[in-house]
């Protein structure tokens, strides 16, 4: 047993003295870190199980809970139903042309943060307001200002659209709702990767007579990639689950259909459990591939979080 | 707006010729960084300003699309507290969001320090596989648990929404407290143990009270997202006994069919968000701070 004397010296003897008290370290930590996994199988798991069984098989409209096993029947007739495959290429429209302007809209909004100047605190209060605000609400906003009597837009464009019946006005306001409400977001990802990056650096660059530019093209972006690549994956893993902009902007209608609300659509409006199922399921497949390359990115990360 | 706001870096020494001298005796805000940064703040703005205004416009104002209410009138905000649905779906929120970020909270904190200090085989696939329920889409949890909660009996009720939304609030409370965590210094808990505490004592006594700030962060951002949450509240709820604000909102008409509903829509919403504006301007380093955890470094 170590004595008073040595434990000043290093980790060593506390060590010793950890082992022989209490649980031990790993029986501990298996205690501590039971319950959360326990509590992920259960509501994450298995309801993801139970969604793959259910996509397995039909069921009876007439007789409830009679069913059947259907096999991968349902998979086809979603992959070759036009709605779904309509509904498929809305969400990549939209993922695409959302990430990529929230991208370069929330770049923008991080150098200005990043700029020293004074009130620059303002502005980091001040886009905390569109990311504080619930997406239901960012919703019921944008309907308030596209939506003809009310709104201000068609006055303002002189225009006569019907913004949110008529394609592709209606995905064109949902995306421009998800950039007004997550931009905010990126930028503030981005900000803080802006941080970590040595002033000296840039002195030194500019010591060397590097242009504002070149110190912007050479610096920043190659440093900053790491940052912008975790805000990118992060908010096309969001974007492709987009449910509540399109559902509350225009019920899912005018080429505003997605993923999530024609499968929502599917199983809770019309009760077709095995068809909802399987495009619940796809969402989900199609969302891991993307969540695979995520993880591959970001591996270093966690991989540092996991280290002593 | 992108190009224009990306534009500083290449302009920061623009003006700089002739005022070469005082680069360094403190930042001097050049014109056109103003414009920039009033173009920021009217893009974050201005959508919330007009649906306050649309809130208290009532009658032929709210179809004339005046940029003010010439005749401000409280007539929205005083249906919306009148109306039954709205406030039961405040408390309704209100449940089901505490429940959720004190059960994230509690379980996920055992976890996230187990993460962080103890010496045990599999953290990384541990880490992993919290990390990737965070990115799994609702809808796949959400299907299964609309047939399961009717079968089990918990369909429209608080303890069917708290359940799935302990599919993002454990994760997410996990991830941030792990790198809250690990930035306490060791030499308090290691202080701890040599006067004899157990390992789990140096936790609940050292280590919680440090980790204040963080389980601050974590527990406001798990709320937020409760707060937030959409898809599993209108799928997994029938009607007012257990709808969330959200919810409620979303199936929210007019008193009266002649009655244009937005007006009263946009009072329900202004009153939804003012109380989370204050709470994000309030806590707003612990909430930026949780948010970059762990994205940028480990």
């Amino acid at each position: 047993m170590a004595d008073a004397t040595a434990v000043q010296t290093t980790g060593t003897p506390t060590q010793q003295r950890r082992r022989s008290k209490g649980l031990s370290e790993r029986r501990l930590a298996f205690f501590m870190v039971a319950p959360s996994m326990a509590l992920i199988a259960l509501v994450a798991a298995y309801p993801i199980g139970y969604g793959i069984w259910l996509s397995l098989h039909e069921y009876s409209v007439r007789v409830a809970g009679l069913s059947r096993w259907a096999g991968l029947r349902n998979y086809s007739t979603a992959l070759s139903d036009s709605e779904w495959w309509a509904a498929f290429f809305h969400t990549m429209i939209f993922t695409v042309c959302s990430v990529s302007l929230e991208f370069a809209i929330g770049l923008g909004m991080a150098l200005v943060m990043h700029a020293a100047f004074r009130g620059q605190g303002i502005i980091r209060t001040v886009v905390l307001v569109p990311w504080a605000m619930l997406t239901v609400v960012t919703a019921v906003m944008w309907r308030t200002m596209f939506e003809s009597p009310l709104g201000f837009v068609n006055n303002l464009l002189g225009t006569n659209t019907v913004w949110l019946g008529d394609e592709p006005y209606a995905l064109i306001v949902v995306i421009l709702a998800d950039v007004w409400k997550t931009a905010p977001f990126m930028a503030l990802l981005l900000l803080a990767g802006l941080q970590v990056i040595p002033s000296e650096i840039y002195e030194a660059a500019k010591v060397d007579g590097a242009t504002a530019w070149q110190r912007f093209a050479r610096i920043t972006m190659p440093l900053l990639l790491p940052a912008i690549l975790v805000a990118l994956i992060f908010r096309t893993l969001d974007a492709l689950r987009i449910f509540d902009l399109p559902f509350v902007l225009t019920n899912g209608k005018a080429g505003t259909s997605t993923l999530s609300t024609i499968a929502q659509e599917t199983f809770a409006s019309n009760r077709i459990y095995g068809l909802g199922s399987a495009m619940a399921v796809l969402t989900f497949i199609i969302v891991m591939i993307v969540s695979f390359i995520y993880i591959r990115t970001v591996g270093g990360n966690i991989r540092g979080l996991a280290e002593e | 707006m992108g190009a224009t706001a990306a534009a500083p870096p290449q302009t920061v020494d623009a003006p700089a010729p002739r005022k070469r001298r005082a680069p360094d005796a403190g930042p001097k805000t050049p014109f056109w960084l103003w414009c920039v940064v009033a173009l920021i703040v009217l893009f974050c703005l201005f959508p919330f300003y007009w649906m306050v205004s649309i809130s208290l416009k009532t009658g032929v104002e709210l179809n004339n699309g005046t940029p003010y209410p010439h005749h401000p009138s409280l007539k929205n905000y005083d249906s919306i507290f009148h109306n039954g649905d709205f406030t039961r779906a405040l408390l309704n929120s209100a449940v089901v969001s505490v429940v959720t970020t004190v059960l994230a909270l509690t379980v996920g904190s055992f976890c996230a320090y187990a993460l962080a200090r103890l010496r045990f085989k599999g953290k990384f696939v541990i880490l992993g596989l919290v990390l990737s329920i965070t990115t799994f889409p609702a809808i796949a949890i959400a299907a299964p648990l609309f047939r399961l909660w009717s079968n089990i009996g918990i369909y429209n009720t608080w303890i069917g929404l708290i359940i799935p939304y302990l599919t993002f609030a454990l994760p997410l409370s996990i991830y941030i407290l792990v790198s809250f965590f690990k930035e306490i210094p060791k030499d308090l808990e290691e202080a701890a143990l040599v006067d004899g505490a157990t390992h789990f004592e140096a936790f609940r006594k050292v280590v919680v009270p440090l980790a204040a700030p963080g389980l601050a962060t974590a527990g406001i951002l798990t709320f937020i997202g409760a707060w937030n949450e959409f898809l599993f509240a209108i799928t997994l709820t029938s009607s007012r006994t257990a709808r969330t604000v959200p919810a409620a909102i979303a199936f929210f008409t007019g008193s009266t069919q002649f009655e244009q509903p937005l007006g009263t829509i946009s009072a329900a919403s202004v009153v939804i968000s003012v109380p989370l504006i204050l709470l994000v301007l309030f806590f707003q380093k612990r909430i930026v701070a949780g948010l970059t955890a762990g994205a940028v470094k480990g």
